[in-house]
């Protein structure tokens, strides 16, 4: 099973883009940020420091990072709770992202969200969604709203292979093809919805079929490859753009974790994990770095080092920071400052 | 003064305000070709076009999820379900992420958007057709509550609601929309979370809202030719409830009997009979008394809907329990 996954994934579609040495090293950087961001929140879970849910995109990071220089900062993007590496791929603060996840005022959501609802309005990031599919309608409603306010931003809405079950998939996909839409709709195909796999939930396991029952332009995509992820979300933007309507990119990637931190992951083989930790995406971007002498050896370990610090004062950050004030509770709720609620 | 229908209110409300700010507009089934399921939206396309008034398909839960994605974006939407039976398809977009988006987003999004239908029976529709969902949605914090009996507060409200920066949930009916009713030519605004004492009384306090209003007052005005004078209050908004008209009544008469057509259990009934015995215990005589719709679903039969929803009699009875009257 695990091979054929793989070698759906091998075919390379052919290069249009030449991407220049600073987009290769944003691409590492911010990958490799990512990774080591989660693999602290991995510790610190097991500490009892974050607590609830908590969702690691470790192994995913090409995914967001294709997809963040592909697009311009005002296309508003939305995904599902698995967000803490779109967040920092859109340039949310390693600071905010932390202290969100240990419940601390300074967090990206003022401690209200946790790991599974990061939000920025300055990174047109409109969240980490916790309901299973709910964001579908709702970034297809971003792009509804940049189309009647007339701009030509194009809203980048994500979801898992789980989600790609859920009705309101099919409500939307009809409703932006109709309207024309200005969305790229993108199922990151982590193979597995929790413990089950995608083809133990249909018949039919090509996710990006779905959109071609509404004749939405709908293409599979290699996402171990971050430059495949940006060429395929730049070519669905340039359709947007044009008033052309959306696109569905069923970008296969892989969770190299379970699917939160309580999921030890047994109904996968070691094997099938090995297999694409082989194609990481931080190695081979590395790799093509090197090659392409973009740069050295000993500069791609100082970007380590420099993000391995960052990550370090990010967790200082989070722990030295306040909690909310417990007033905070009656905050947030309704825009009405002086909204009565019930405390008898 | 004149007289219009309500569906004329709720739609110079809808005019009037997407006259003013462009960043609202209409989105539903059948609201624009069609002229609306029943015809509250006519001669809006005309006037807006189909970029503000906007046919759905059959899809609640997509165009009402899509909204809340506009809402969050930008602009200012009204969605309007056929009736609140069908929104129940769409619940999940109301509650989990129009009512939360606010907090979720710890503070930086807001849903300016109202969610508008005909709630409750509307003849003999059987049972998906006939429900009443007022306490439903008026249990959910980050969601405001509306629910009208008539054309006046029907435009007042619909235009606060409108611009209202939460989200509004608001509640109509089949059986109101030809209604008439006495509405000012010139602009007004009603506020949210104000009831609206609709006829004076000392005896005793009827509180209700939408259609069933129309059973308070019946009933009041039986219970007037037999010497009982009865305040009739309607709530109008649901929620934020407007206890202190509730309690300012209750002070006066000592009685009360709450009027809806919602099942008993969890209704909006208990929730006021909860803060009426918390907050005026001691100006109680009676126990307060509710007349809600039969806990049962509603059946199609003529005269199964008449045993299961509240009408004047029943009130009346009510009224003279809590008085210690004879029957």
């Amino acid at each position: 099973m695990a091979s054929t996954k793989v070698s759906q994934n091998k075919k390379r579609s052919k290069s249009k883009i030449k991407f220049d040495k600073e987009t290769y090293l944003f691409w590492f950087e911010n990958m490799y940020l990512q990774r080591k961001f989660e693999e602290k929140a991995g510790q610190l879970y097991g500490q009892q420091k974050i607590r609830g849910f908590c969702h690691l995109y470790i192994g995913q990071e090409a995914v967001s990072a294709g997809i963040v220089t592909a697009t311009r900062l005002e296309d508003p993007i939305m995904t599902a709770y698995r967000d803490h590496g779109l967040a920092l791929a859109r340039g949310m603060t390693p600071n905010e992202c932390m202290a969100e996840l240990l419940g601390k005022s300074t967090g990206c959501v003022k401690g209200k969200g946790g790991s599974m609802h990061f939000f920025s309005k300055e990174r047109f990031f409109f969240g980490g969604h916790g309901i299973v599919g709910a964001q579908i309608p709702m970034g297809a409603g971003l792009g509804f709203a940049e189309k009647y306010k007339g701009t030509d931003n194009v809203s980048i809405t994500l979801f898992g292979d789980g989600a790609a079950r859920q009705g309101a998939l099919h409500e939307t996909f009809n409703m932006a093809m109709t309207w024309k839409l200005p969305v790229v709709f993108i199922c990151e195909n982590n193979y597995y919805a929790m413990g089950t796999s995608v083809e133990r939930t249909s018949n039919m396991p090509d996710i990006y079929t779905l959109g071609l029952g509404y004749n939405m332009p709908s293409e599979p995509v290699d996402g171990m490859n971050v430059e495949d992820v940006h060429e395929a979300v730049a070519r669905a933007l340039v359709r947007a753009r044009k008033g052309e309507g959306p696109t569905f990119l069923e970008i296969r990637t892989y969770r190299y974790k379970g699917h939160s931190m309580s999921d030890p992951a047994k109904y996968r083989t070691k094997a099938e994990v090995e297999d694409f930790k082989e194609r990481d995406a931080i190695k081979t971007v590395r790799k093509t770095i090197l090659k392409k002498k973009y740069a050295t050896e000993e500069q791609l370990k100082e970007i380590e080092a420099k993000v391995k610090k960052q990550v370090a004062e990010c967790v200082k950050f989070a722990e030295e920071s306040p909690y909310p004030d417990v007033s905070e509770l009656y905050k947030d709720v309704y825009m009405q400052q002086d909204y009565p609620y019930i405390k008898i | 003064m004149r007289s219009i229908r309500f569906r004329e209110a709720l739609r110079e409300a809808m005019v009037e305000e997407m006259r003013l700010d462009d960043r609202v507009f209409l989105l539903g089934e059948e609201v624009a070709e069609y002229q609306g399921a029943y015809k509250v939206s006519q001669g809006m396309l005309a006037e807006f076009g189909p970029e503000r008034v906007i046919d759905t398909p059959i899809a609640e839960l997509g165009f009402a999820g899509i909204a809340v994605g506009a809402a969050m974006n930008g602009t200012r939407p009204i969605v309007e379900f056929m009736t609140w039976n069908f929104a129940l398809l769409a619940i999940d977009q109301v509650v989990n992420s129009a009512a939360k988006m606010l907090q979720m987003s710890g503070g930086q999004f807001h849903c300016p958007m109202v969610f508008r239908g005909p709630s409750g029976s509307a003849g003999q529709l059987a049972a998906t057709h006939s429900q009443s969902f007022e306490n439903w949605y008026a249990n959910v914090p980050g969601l405001k509550v509306i629910s009208v009996s008539n054309p006046y507060d029907a435009k007042g409200l619909l235009k606060t609601a409108i611009r209202d920066e939460d989200v509004v949930v608001f509640m109509e009916s089949e059986y109101s929309y030809s209604d008439l009713g006495e509405v000012p030519e010139e602009e007004y605004l009603i506020p949210i979370g104000k009831a609206r004492i609709a006829r004076e009384g000392k005896d005793v306090t009827i509180v209700s809202y939408n259609k069933m209003m129309k059973v308070a007052e019946a009933a009041a005005a039986e219970l007037a030719k037999e010497g009982i004078e009865a305040e009739v209050i309607d709530l109008r908004t649901i929620r934020p409830m407007d206890y202190d008209t509730l309690i300012e009544s209750v002070k006066k008469t000592n009685r009360m009997v709450f009027v809806e057509e919602g099942w008993p259990f969890g209704s909006v009934a208990t929730e006021a009979a909860y803060y009426i015995q918390r907050v005026a215990f001691d100006y109680l005589d009676a126990p307060v008394t509710r007349i809600c719709g039969a806990d049962t679903p509603l059946p199609y039969s003529g005269v199964l809907v008449e045993e299961f929803l509240p009408n004047p009699a029943k009130v009346i009875s009510a009224v003279k329990e809590v008085m210690y009257i004879e029957k």
